[in-house]
């Protein structure tokens, strides 16, 4: 049973499609036939193969490269090395966090998998051929392998090319209050400490990351196609980085296989295959392998946490205190805001009421990929919330409190939001109690709670875990949010044809989201136009209005509320229209979805259609012909979708397997254009948050050796492994959306690990357990009942050992 | 991504295929299902010169009960032992193990001779052997020869198959005493290596273990024969306090590596959990199987 | 080397060199990109076509290896442009985000249900476990499964459920 403030009725009717309908997905006509068009489907003619050389080693200086014998290979036209690339002042390129990154290594290889040299050559058999053929010599270096080692006073230095680098740290931030914090803890009863780490991860869309670029020779003008999720700003930075004039650059980001953020930042590849194609005067593609892939492009995580939350005796919290360190690989190429050197990691206070709050972050360089800002995290919302909740979880214990009895003693009420948090940010608004009740009833929570206690006595281990959390997406107001100084404002562009058919350009990008559907439910809502007439257009610079692109959940509440509000500006327009041709003042006409009306004769009516068409034929005098509009929004504020997750799992002490038993979702993102896509967005988070908490991560050994550089080591689960999910819903609409919609694309990622994880550790806390790191893999379940009273053997995972 | 080139041969006859091997010697690969060699080629750690294609050979996919014995061609993919009723009613371990290998795709191509050719000391066919007393049959143009798989396996990715012999047989006996069986993984998940497997058999005659076999995957350079454990149980009426014996004996030949699925220590541990619960599902089994 | 080989229903003689693997004889030499490569590791399955009815990994077989033998792609799936049931299913229960992994999904599905006319939960969730999926969590996939088992060759009605 769910209360909402959204009518569970749509407005409009099935024919038209609004907002609240579970349409079926117009963009799967082609996928089903085989027919989408994805970068590596793109064939262009005399199109050449790049294939790139990457370095065995993750720390050494490049004493000598030899390409003479792969130019030599029959089919190859081109070697490319740092060097050739240097010439043109190309070796290096910006990042999205103000730092560079080398696209082909110079001096120095600083991570397993960086870019050394590329091959061109006439297909890619031939060019992976060359690559055997280069010889390079590298002398090696010791490797930095953990952000502690990287910081420590003897550790090697990285990053030798940045003038003034002294040392491995590459960030300092912090947020919130130190004095205001240290004497809310001075107050504490309590004081539970968490230490952990979040491991690395990677999104590894199905589609790996690749492009096609055409450099016409005549003409000088670049058309890239590009797996990008933000291809506007991609397209600015290109031409920042490669000196080519804007208007001379094109990137169509066509179909894409899935982006969790894979696919926001800028890889040396696309790089080498443009610049290539601009010195060799053809087209070329570069497309890279899953072990590429893993190794070398934006990771996800990689987060050292340590914790201390303080509460009194009645298990009131009184204050939050954190030092984060993060692991950021070689080069700091972190796709965020450029105010938040660790995203919005400063929300780590979570869903609860309480004053005082200080967070300390620092990153570190050290001797792997760049990255960091990726897989579902909305700019380290993930690692916040896992933070938060896991204390909490253990706060419970130490106070023998309920876990859920312990957060509805402090979420923060319905009546306090907008609510002003300790670090900063204002929630919009959100009602966690519904939400955690509601789960806890569809769970069966009390029947559960003495299952387990019964269970317990015959040895066997059941655990119920919880996570209630708080997102934060919809990036961003001009006051705060940009990416390498471009605002994060969207846009939305709207024709409506004469025959009343509609199209739609947007500054977003889809990679799965379905926005042919949900953007043209939008429209569809405030215009009545029938959803399935409305074309909806994203991916293609020339063709489409400029915007940030999709990640970090911000379609909805930013693209989204776009698209309202140009749709509404036609809308006005079409009154005007419809007041000429019924021959009536605007202030007379009433409007239902697709048709204006004269007050009091609802027969007297135009319908959207005939004032289409009245917009070419037949408009009033001095009006502007036509029916288009353009609007650029810059949301007034983020939106903060919740929930609750409860996950319930039995526990196989022998072996440290861990099943789950059932897993029940409360989501609340506010208004639902699409309750289908919405729950398929919810079913992908859930499966993620699964994948890392049970068997998915990245790790190193101590010479600095990728573990997890493909799909033998780096795991994803199949529909074998995946547990079922049961959903449900409440709908707390965000009062700044023009329709009340919060993103959802993340939520689930952000929220489930924690209540996975907690589900083990409740199964296991009467034996004294407290912390087992993700992956909850079976041995470490093991060594954490064995060594029962520690806190899991003190075991770190995924914290390779320094050499 | 794209393996390195080769010449490719396709014989029609198995005389034809063993005379391009004996001609090619060491320059030439045999290509059965594939799933392991093609990924290893793609990755180029095998670059062979030659790939001798034997999925024409007529006759080699076919399973049959013969003179004791489960006789399998050494073209039988991994699914159609799983999906193989006479499997099933005569080897328990070979029935359990089947469907854990690799996955349902890949288990479409790959084959049981391929496989224990290929001799990868994670694989599961050759541990399942071992528990079993299978053998091989190697043959060439001087004729056939009957390996032991204690004498097919020599090391991680090594058998004593000779240059110009291609393996075409896999015999497995069947039990005339009441027995069973099982084959119990740990892998994270489908498709996954196992962290630790030990394949469990027993027969049983008039209350008394009249044979057992043990065997253990990924804890040893090579698939790992476990015949101390086996000893403790011959002779003895089946029981917890034998089968732990018995699991304790298994853990100590065992000699796993620390690696990112665990440590030497937990890998050992679960060598003696699924012996102890591999050796009580074969006694269960054995309790309820009747003579064949 | 020579290969015939009848892609579709269509038989069709090709020139191609050994060592081409048969995703990439589908992608590149017949066109034919609903055919996807997600791996290098043969873990993936996106690369899945039927060889003689049977599902199977095309990125770890080779093109020569399809010589005389019949290849099934997703776009082979539609009858005179009619969407089989399987695809029919995954658009009325949302089986798909990106698209990506879907040919081959949908392949495996349409083998499953040919062997197995009403497959259980589990029954599909373990035939499609050398198929991963990376946007659905896979629970609207096992349900467009069981839709198509339900609605064998009976066309697409509404557009909305």
């Amino acid at each position: 049973m769910t209360t909402t403030e959204q009518p569970t009725t749509p407005a409009t009717p099935p024919g038209i499609g609004g907002i609240g309908h579970s349409l079926r997905r117009r963009e799967d006509d082609r996928f089903l036939r085989g027919a989408g068009r994805f970068v590596d489907d793109i064939v262009l003619p005399r199109m050449l193969h790049a294939a790139v050389l990457r370095s065995p080693v993750p720390h050494a200086r490049i004493a000598s490269i030899d390409t003479s014998a792969a130019a030599a290979l029959p089919g190859v036209v081109a070697v490319v090395t740092g060097a050739d690339l240097a010439a043109h002042n190309l070796a290096w390129m910006p990042t999205l966090s103000g730092d560079t990154q080398a696209v082909l290594a110079t001096d120095k290889v600083r991570f397993q998998g960086q870019e050394v040299a590329a091959v061109i050559a006439e297909d890619p058999y031939v060019a992976h051929d060359a690559l055997d053929l280069i010889d390079v010599d590298y002398d090696t270096l010791t490797p930095v392998v953990n952000p502690r080692q990287a910081l420590a006073d003897d550790a090697p230095l990285i990053r030798d090319d940045k003038e003034g680098q002294e040392g491995n740290r590459c960030y300092r931030w912090e947020a919130g209050d130190r004095e205001a914090t240290d004497r809310a803890f001075a107050e504490a009863d309590v004081v539970v400490e968490l230490d952990t780490h979040y491991p690395r991860s990677h999104p590894s869309p199905l589609e790996t990351c690749g492009c096609v670029a055409d450099v016409n020779p005549a003409t000088g003008h670049a058309t890239i196609y590009m797996t990008s999720q933000a291809p506007h700003a991609h397209r600015t930075l290109f031409a920042l980085v490669a000196g080519l004039p804007e208007e001379k650059i094109r990137i169509i980001s066509p179909d894409i296989g899935g982006g969790f953020g894979n696919k926001v930042p800028i890889y040396p590849g696309y790089v080498v295959a443009t610049a290539a194609s601009l010195l060799i005067g053809r087209p070329v593609k570069w497309v890279e392998s899953r072990s590429e892939n893993l190794i070398s492009t934006g990771f996800a995580r990689d987060y050292h946490m340590h914790g201390e939350l303080a509460l009194k005796r009645d298990g009131r919290i009184l204050g939050l205190r954190v030092n984060m360190l993060s692991d950021n690989g070689a080069f700091f190429a972190d796709a965020q805001p450029t105010k938040f050197k660790a995203g919005l990691f400063h929300i780590v206070t979570g869903s609860y009421d309480y004053p005082a709050a200080h967070v300390v972050t620092e990153g570190a360089y050290t001797n792997k990929a760049p990255g960091g800002v990726a897989y579902r995290c909305s700019f380290r919302v993930t690692e916040a919330s896992y933070l938060i909740e896991r204390l909490v979880q253990n706060a419970a214990y130490e106070l023998g409190v309920d876990p859920a009895e312990l957060r509805l003693r402090n979420f923060i009420r319905p009546d306090q939001f907008p609510y002003r948090s300790p670090t900063g940010f204002t929630y919009d608004s959100g009602d966690y109690a519904r939400a955690l009740r509601l789960a806890m009833e569809r769970v069966g929570y009390d029947d559960l709670r003495r299952e387990q206690a019964e269970a317990r006595e015959q040895g066997k281990l059941i655990g119920i875990g919880l996570a209630s959390f708080t997102e934060v997406v919809g990036a961003g107001n001009h006051k705060e949010f940009d990416i390498a100084g471009i605002k994060m404002f969207d846009s939305a562009e709207l024709r409506v044809h004469p025959t009343g058919k509609a199209i739609l350009k947007l500054g977003v990008r889809s990679q799965g989201q379905g926005h042919e559907t949900t953007f043209a439910q939008i429209v569809a809502e405030e215009l009545g136009i029938p959803a399935t007439d409305i074309a909806v257009q994203e991916g293609d610079t020339d063709n489409t209005p400029y915007g940030l692109g999709t990640y970090a959940s911000r379609s909805t509440p930013v693209g989204g509320a776009a698209t309202v509000m140009v749709a509404r500006k036609l809308r006005d327009k079409a009154r005007v229209i419809a007041a000429h041709l019924l021959e009536a003042a605007e202030e007379d006409l009433e409007w239902e979805p697709g048709r204006f009306f004269v007050k009091g004769t609802p027969s007297r009516g135009v319908t959207i259609q005939d004032v289409a068409f009245a917009a070419y034929t037949n408009f009033p005098e001095g009006l502007e012909p036509g029916l288009e509009g353009v609007h650029y929004y810059d949301p007034p504020n983020m939106t903060y979708p919740f929930g609750s997750y409860i996950v319930v799992v039995e526990v196989d002490a022998e072996t440290g397997q861990w099943k789950v038993r059932r897993m029940v979702a409360v989501d609340d993102c506010g208004v639902r254009i699409n309750p289908m896509i919405v729950e398929g967005q919810i079913h992908g988070g859930l499966a993620e948050g699964y994948a890392m908490a049970n068997m998915q991560f990245i790790t190193f050994d101590e010479d600095g050796n990728c573990i997890g550089s493909n799909f033998m080591d780096y795991l994803i689960p199949t529909a074998w492994e995946t547990p079922r999910f049961e959903l449900d819903e409440t709908v707390t609409p965000s009062p700044h959306h023009p329709i009340g919609a919060k993103g959802v694309g993340e939520s689930a990622t952000v929220g489930s690990p924690a209540a996975y994880v907690n589900a083990v550790i409740d199964a296991l806390a009467h034996l004294g357990v407290r912390n087992i790191d993700m992956p909850v893999l079976p041995h470490r379940v093991w060594a954490a009942v064995r060594d029962a009273g520690g806190s899991g053997g003190g075991e770190q995972g995924g914290v390779p050992p320094a050499p | 991504m794209y393996p390195a080139r080769f010449e490719y041969e396709v014989p029609a006859t198995l005389e034809e295929a063993l005379a391009v091997l004996a001609e090619r010697g060491d320059d030439a690969r045999v290509l059965a299902g594939g799933q392991s060699l093609i990924p290893m080629m793609k990755l180029r750690f095998a670059t062979p010169a030659a790939l001798v294609d034997v999925n024409r050979l007529p006759g080699l996919d076919r399973i049959e009960e013969v003179d004791g014995q489960l006789r399998l061609g050494a073209l039988v993919r991994h699914n159609a032992i799983a999906d193989s009723d006479l499997v099933r009613r005569r080897n328990h371990v070979m029935a359990a193990a089947a469907p854990w290998i690799a996955d349902p795709l890949v288990r479409n191509l790959g084959t049981i001779g391929g496989s224990l050719a290929h001799a990868d000391p994670e694989g599961d066919w050759a541990s399942v052997m071992l528990a079993c007393r299978g053998e091989v049959v190697a043959t060439s143009g001087a004729g056939e020869r009957v390996v032991p798989i204690d004498e097919l396996i020599t090391g991680m990715f090594t058998t004593s198959l000779r240059p110009g012999e291609l393996l075409t047989q896999v015999r497995v006996p069947i039990p005339s005493r009441p027995n069973g069986g099982t084959y119990l993984k740990l892998e994270r998940k489908v498709g996954d290596y196992a962290t630790v497997a030990v394949a469990t058999r027993l027969e049983v005659d008039d209350g008394r273990i009249a044979d057992a076999g043990i065997a253990l995957t990924s804890v040893g350079p090579s698939n790992l024969h476990a015949r101390e454990a086996e000893q403790v149980l011959v002779g003895e009426h089946p029981g917890d306090g034998l089968f732990a014996e018995a699991a304790d004996a298994a853990a100590r030949a065992a000699s796993p590596r620390s690696d990112v699925r665990g440590s030497a220590e937990y890998k050992r541990h679960m060598v003696r959990v699924f012996v102890r619960r591999g050796l009580a599902r074969a006694a269960e089994l054995a309790g309820r199987t009747t003579a064949a | 080397m020579k290969i015939t080989v009848t892609v579709n229903g269509v038989e069709g003689s090709y020139d191609v060199e050994p060592w081409v693997l048969l995703a990439d004889f589908v992608r590149t030499h017949l066109g034919l990109t609903g055919t996807h490569i997600g791996c290098d590791t043969t873990s993936c399955g996106v690369c899945t076509v039927m060889l003689d009815g049977t599902p199977v990994k095309s990125c770890t077989l080779f093109a020569v290896q399809a010589d005389g033998r019949a290849v099934t792609t997703v776009e082979g799936l539609a009858r005179n442009g009619e969407l089989d049931p399987v695809q029919q299913g995954f658009k009325e229960c949302h089986g798909l985000q990106c698209g990506f992994c879907t040919p081959a999904m949908m392949l495996v599905s349409r083998a499953l249900l040919d062997r197995n006319p009403d497959p259980s939960e589990d029954e599909i969730r373990w035939a499609i476990s050398g198929n991963l999926c990376r946007c659905t969590g896979y629970v609207n996939i096992v349900k467009s499964v069981r839709w198509a088992a339900e609605h064998a060759a009976t066309p697409a009605t509404a557009t909305e459920g």
